[in-house]
């Protein structure tokens, strides 16, 4: 029965989210296909925050990398558009992998700081490297024929994320997805079933990266353009914050904190009270913090939570009755 | 060779102020084990403190120092209590992201209200001179102000009864709850002495540098560096890391680029952690 409920939900879901182009305004599809490339990056982080355990704050910057290095081949090298996508992912990917080398020996909140320093270091070198990100100026990126229309963005973005979910079920669901738990529940206790946690982790950063820079590549077609600050560390600040309000370690979770919160970003943005703009990072510390000490399992875990609560109760009710 | 002096004396004393927030990091590290990332926006809000005292109340600098110290002694209890004490438990990256929303709170809040880069008046205005070397008082300053506070800070932990019960928390938290020493307090006072450690570097460092929002996000990052370079939780290491974090600084500013100067900080951590990763000293795991 359940099972039922959750395959018209989604067929419901896909319905609308196919509509939407054509029942909204032209504002809200630019708004909602930045949103879904945020959710891209978002479930990349899930990945190796949510299922291995590792929090890392390198995401923003190797977004960016993945940005630029999609502008860059498709612009500068003049490569077609399904070259320079995967092409992009994989240089994100082995930019991962040489950032994953040294930082993953680093546990806990001390990764953290680690990938933030590269963070710090790969803004630093986009805003002085003129000759790389093109400055302030910034890098075009041209967008393909059969992408000029907004609503083909939109469609070809929704079907990134789709195909990002079902690769992201199928690895959680699969032994990998189970290795990558069992180091975020207990490292020691993994090391001795046998487990490589240095290899495991760097694995589950290396397939992060990938997908990080395909949400940066989204974004860059979206926007056109590019400018240094997409490197900047508060993006890392921000799909940590999209994720852990959204739910970490689940698959709805990043989507709905991606879509909702940027939305809302921009929401708070287009009111248009002087002096919000600034005031919208305060907003989202105060919800951060709440969150973390309240409901550290994100909105998704915490109705899971509690419809677990709630059916216990029913169930025990009924047996309650039984007995009477 | 005099260029080199000066640039000695300069590492020396940035490498005062890294040690004076660093060795706040590690307290509350090693006594708490709460990573707590938002110290170096205490630091910024001691900054804008000295500036609301000195200039717009008008009150003299050494007498601000202390009230900004005893000030944010009270913001870092405050913080443990309303941010860090309900996480207790919980795992470290919790905390640590708790501490991102705090930061995100404290920089907007102040940027909000006054978005532009102040400045404060040196106490001693005089540029000194000695051996070729040639300095400004403040930094003279810094350097000393820094020495007597490490030196009254492991006088306290070693010497008195309180500091004991730190120690003995940062033991082990069960057997110091066990023999009567409340947890709750000496987290408490760990905050409130690491928080002012803080002030007292940002109140040192404010007449040589612009007061804004952004000083506290660099700065401690560094801190973060230096406690992961010197072995986390060492105080040792620390004092140690701090000043060779300075000193390298200011030569590879002098003598490589400047353009590059937050950046080799982060340089020095990576090497350090791919040669030894449990840093130069053995501090806690």
């Amino acid at each position: 029965m359940a099972k039922y409920v959750k395959a018209i939900a989604l067929f419901i879901l896909l319905g609308l989210a196919a509509a939407i182009p054509w029942i909204t305004s032209k504002y809200n599809v630019r708004i909602l296909t930045l949103a879904m490339a945020w959710a891209i990056a978002t479930l990349s982080l899930n990945l190796i925050l949510g299922y291995t355990g590792q929090a890392s704050l390198a995401h923003g910057a190797l977004m960016g990398i993945g940005a630029y290095a999609f502008g860059i081949l498709a612009q500068r090298v003049g490569l077609n558009f399904w070259l320079a996508l995967p092409l992009a992912c994989l240089i994100t990917a082995f930019i991962g992998l040489l950032i994953g080398l040294p930082s993953l020996r680093t546990k806990g909140p001390y990764f953290a700081i680690v990938t933030l320093c590269f963070n710090v270091i790969v803004y630093k070198v986009f805003d002085n490297w003129k000759w790389l990100s093109g400055g302030i100026q910034g890098q075009v990126v041209p967008q393909p024929v059969f992408l000029q229309q907004r609503w083909a963005r939109y469609y070809f973005v929704l079907g990134c994320l789709i195909l990002t979910l079902i690769i992201m079920r199928f690895i959680v669901k699969s032994l990998l997805g189970v290795t990558f738990m069992s180091i975020r529940s207990n490292e020691n206790l993994a090391e001795a079933t046998g487990i490589n946690s240095f290899r495991t982790k760097l694995l589950s950063f290396v397939v992060s990266c990938f997908f990080v820079g395909l949400a940066g590549s989204m974004l860059a077609l979206e926007n056109g353009q590019l400018d240094p600050t997409i490197t900047m560390h508060l993006n890392s600040f921000y799909i940590l914050i999209f994720l852990l309000i959204g739910g970490a370690a689940t698959l709805s979770g990043p989507v709905i904190g991606a879509v909702g919160l940027y939305w809302l970003l921009d929401y708070m943005k287009k009111i248009g009270i002087k002096g919000i703009e600034e005031f919208r990072y305060l907003f989202f510390g105060l919800i951060l913090i709440v969150v973390i000490i309240y409901m550290p399992r994100g909105l998704v875990g915490g109705a899971r939570q509690f419809w677990d609560w709630a059916k216990s109760k029913y169930k025990g009710r009924k047996t309650q009755e039984v007995l009477e | 060779m005099s260029f080199f002096l000066n640039q000695l004396v300069i590492g020396i004393q940035l490498g005062s102020q890294y040690v004076m927030v660093a060795l706040g990091l590690t307290l509350i590290f090693g006594i708490l084990d709460i990573s707590h990332f938002a110290h170096g926006h205490m630091y910024m809000i001691g900054a804008y403190l000295l500036y609301i005292l000195m200039v717009l109340a008008g009150i003299n600098y050494w007498i601000a120092f202390l009230i900004c110290m005893a000030a944010l002694a009270v913001a870092g209890t405050v913080v443990e209590r309303t941010v860090y004490r309900p996480l207790r438990g919980q795992p470290h990256i919790n905390t640590f992201i708790a501490a991102i929303g705090l930061i995100l709170v404290l920089e907007t809040l102040v940027r909000g209200i006054q978005p532009n880069a102040l400045s404060v008046s040196k106490p001693i205005d005089r540029t000194l001179e000695f051996a070729g070397i040639t300095m400004e008082a403040q930094r003279l300053i810094v350097i000393v102000g820094a020495i007597v506070l490490i030196i009254l800070l492991q006088l306290f932990i070693k010497r008195t009864r309180l500091g004991t019960a730190i120690e003995a928390v940062a033991q082990d938290r069960e057997g110091a709850s066990l023999v009567g020493i409340s947890v709750n307090r000496i987290s408490a006072l760990t905050f409130a002495i690491a928080t002012a450690l803080a002030a007292a570097a940002a109140v040192l460092m404010a007449p040589l540098a612009f007061i804004s929002p952004e000083m506290g996000s660099v700065l401690i990052l560094k801190a973060f560096v230096i406690v992961v370079i010197g072995g986390l939780g060492s105080m040792k290491g620390a004092i140690v890391g701090g000043y060779l974090l300075g000193i390298i600084e200011a030569m590879a500013i002098a003598y490589i680029s400047s353009a590059y100067k937050d950046v080799f900080a982060f340089a020095v951590l990576i090497i350090i952690l791919a040669i030894r990763p449990t840093g130069l000293f053995r501090g806690r795991d």
